[in-house]
């Protein structure tokens, strides 16, 4: 089981690689969805390689886990990579994303993927299967953490709020959310598609505690993360934290752009990215 | 397989039998956990409520996030039922049970009450009359309609030792006990109550003991033999029993509590016609594509033709009978 103390510069390097493994893995299946994978990468890595997510590649099924559900599935290139990179199957193996016979689906599949928790993809379950993690770790009396990570544009799912409220009903403070807030979804901006904002204000109203923060910023997330441990102890709530981040995060002519949502790269256009990505390390 | 044994008058809901079922099961068996969504008292999980406060989860009147939740606590081990009226179980949260329970091939066992035209009072709101086709379409579930309290506690017994997500369609009135303790239900297994050789009625649920009741007279009044046969297992379907029965009597009625579209009746006229060349009679007696509506649920059943007297008619009908 992986639990060192954080060394940022690892998981930079590794936030790195799974946003230029993501981008390879989409041209190759020529679909998939680049945003959102780039926009989550620092959370994933600071999670996998920044000590907090208890996980061990020999076993997939290890009884002393954290839990990691990934409630935005179609972020499956950042997730597929993340666990290549964490050792539970070969970077090469995810060449085959999206491939006829390939385990590595469009959308993440729990019975497919090592590593995977949850088979998502239709937007809206994943807090409540994390919710479900977190209420059997505490039947279990186990000190198992559970994370979740949420798109912004899927809290437009009426089922979130169902979860938000029972979550806090049922103290789970064990669970820690984190919010992918990127503020752009399929169709445009979240905010002119169907407002969220004020969101931290709704999520304190469903009695979590919460924070925003920059969810590229590795010391700020991990930091965070911290203060969601502590805080929920002491306060018995589950936490949110609102990652305020940039969709398409690492490659210029993906950032902030809604045509990225699930647009595969071109040739150029991955050569690009990589030379953009390997300039920043 | 189940002796048929005649009707007793004590008469007990399948609902009834799923709550206490559950709190003997739960005695034995640390994991199992309850979900329901605000109706624990209608769908009978009060009793393991009360017993089992810890491992019982009220989710409030909000079906989607108890389906997805119960797929968690599996995927950690837990051995969730999940109760609510079966119009809102598989209905509003039919995605939920797609995606998050089989998809994930979460064990969990949807235990849904109030099913069908026999909700009665309430009307077609909560009348669900679709929630095995719902089901069925489903890849991996296994769908059971327990035809009394007996097999409502043997299927108990099954669905808990299997290892996937499963549909149990539980009623609210209160129905004739069929079986014995030596009834023995098997998921993939129907079970012949009674044999014969003029027709086969096959049936699921509340139909089960109508079409015993029918069969009799059919039997008394008319001197035909009727072969009843108990299908239960929903899917997997067993076609081998089914096909047996047809080639014999060549003459089949299939009586549900359910929409003639896309019920058990659809399921036999398909393994039939996969697996029979011969001619046969084919009937299906369910509810002829209408919603339901408020009454008493015997006036319902009446109404809508699911008894054992229209059974009686219907056979008589396709055997030709001249009186």
């Amino acid at each position: 089981m992986s639990s060192n103390f954080p060394d940022l510069v690892q998981v930079k390097e590794k936030a790195l690689e799974i946003r230029a493994n993501s981008l390879k893995m989409i041209h190759a299946a020529k679909s998939g969805h680049p945003g959102g994978s780039l926009s989550i990468a620092d959370i994933l890595s600071v999670l996998y390689f920044g000590g907090h997510l208890k996980h061990n590649p020999l076993n997939s099924h290890d009884p002393n886990r954290d839990i990691l559900v990934i409630s935005k599935g179609h972020a499956s290139p950042a997730v597929y990579s993340v666990l290549a990179l964490a050792g539970f199957y070969p970077i090469a193996d995810t060449m085959s994303f999206r491939q006829l016979g390939s385990k590595f689906q469009g959308h993440i599949d729990s019975l497919k993927v090592p590593g995977v928790e949850m088979s998502t993809g239709s937007l809206g379950h994943g807090l409540s299967n994390a919710f479900g993690f977190a209420l059997a770790a505490k039947l279990d009396k186990s000190q198992r953490k559970v994370f979740a990570i949420l798109s912004d544009g899927e809290l437009q799912e009426g089922q979130c709020w169902e979860a938000f409220m029972a979550c806090a009903h049922y103290k789970t403070n064990n669970l820690v959310a984190i919010i992918d807030r990127n503020r752009i979804q399929l169709d445009g901006g979240t905010e002119t598609t169907m407002a969220l904002d004020p969101l931290e204000d709704k999520l304190s109203a469903f009695n979590w505690e919460t924070k925003t923060i920059n969810g590229h910023d590795l010391e700020e997330l991990d930091n965070a993360l911290k203060e969601a441990y502590r805080v929920s102890e002491e306060t018995n709530k589950p936490f949110a934290i609102v990652a305020n981040t940039i969709k398409g995060k690492g490659v210029s002519f993906m950032e902030d752009a809604v045509a990225w949502h699930g647009v595969a790269p071109s040739d150029t256009d991955l050569e690009k990215a990589l030379v953009e990505l390997a300039g920043t390390k | 397989m189940g002796a048929a044994i005649e009707p007793s008058t004590e008469k007990i809901a399948t609902r009834v039998a799923y709550g206490k079922s559950l709190v003997e099961l739960a005695k034995s068996n640390q994991d199992i956990v309850v979900l329901d969504a605000d109706l624990s008292s209608s769908t009978q999980t009060k009793f393991f409520a009360k017993e089992f406060p810890e491992r019982f989860f009220n989710m409030g009147i909000a079906e989607a996030n108890m389906v997805s939740t119960a797929a968690g606590l599996a995927k950690a081990g837990k051995i969730p039922f999940v109760s609510s009226f079966a119009m809102f179980a598989t209905g509003r949260a039919w995605e939920q049970v797609r995606n998050s329970v089989a998809h994930n091939h979460a064990n969990v066992k949807i235990c849904a009450t109030h099913a069908g035209l026999t909700v009665g009072e309430d009307g077609a709101s909560h009348q669900i009359i679709e929630d095995i086709a719902l089901m069925k379409s489903i890849p991996g579930m296994v769908v059971i309609v327990p035809a009394d309290a007996k097999e409502t506690e043997k299927v108990m017994q099954v669905v808990t030792a299997y290892n996937g997500p499963v549909y149990v369609r539980l009623g609210r009135s209160a129905l004739p006990v069929l079986f014995d303790d030596k009834y023995n239900f098997q998921i993939g297994k129907a079970n012949v109550i009674e044999k014969g050789e003029d027709l086969s009625i096959m049936a699921c649920g509340i139909m089960v003991s109508a079409a015993v009741e029918a069969a009799k007279i059919l039997k008394e009044k008319h001197n035909k033999s009727i072969e009843v046969i108990n299908i239960a297992s929903i899917k997997p379907l067993d076609t081998e029993t089914i096909v047996n029965s047809a080639l014999k009597t060549r003459n089949i009625i299939v009586a549900e509590e359910h929409n003639i579209w896309g019920g058990l009746g659809d399921s036999v006229a398909s393994a039939l016609l996969e697996n029979c060349s011969e001619k046969l009679k084919f009937k299906r007696l369910g509810i002829n594509d209408s919603f339901g509506q408020s009454g008493k649920a015997e006036d319902l059943l009446v109404h809508y033709g699911l008894t054992a007297e229209n059974l009686v008619k219907l056979s008589l009908e396709m055997l030709d009978y001249q009186s």
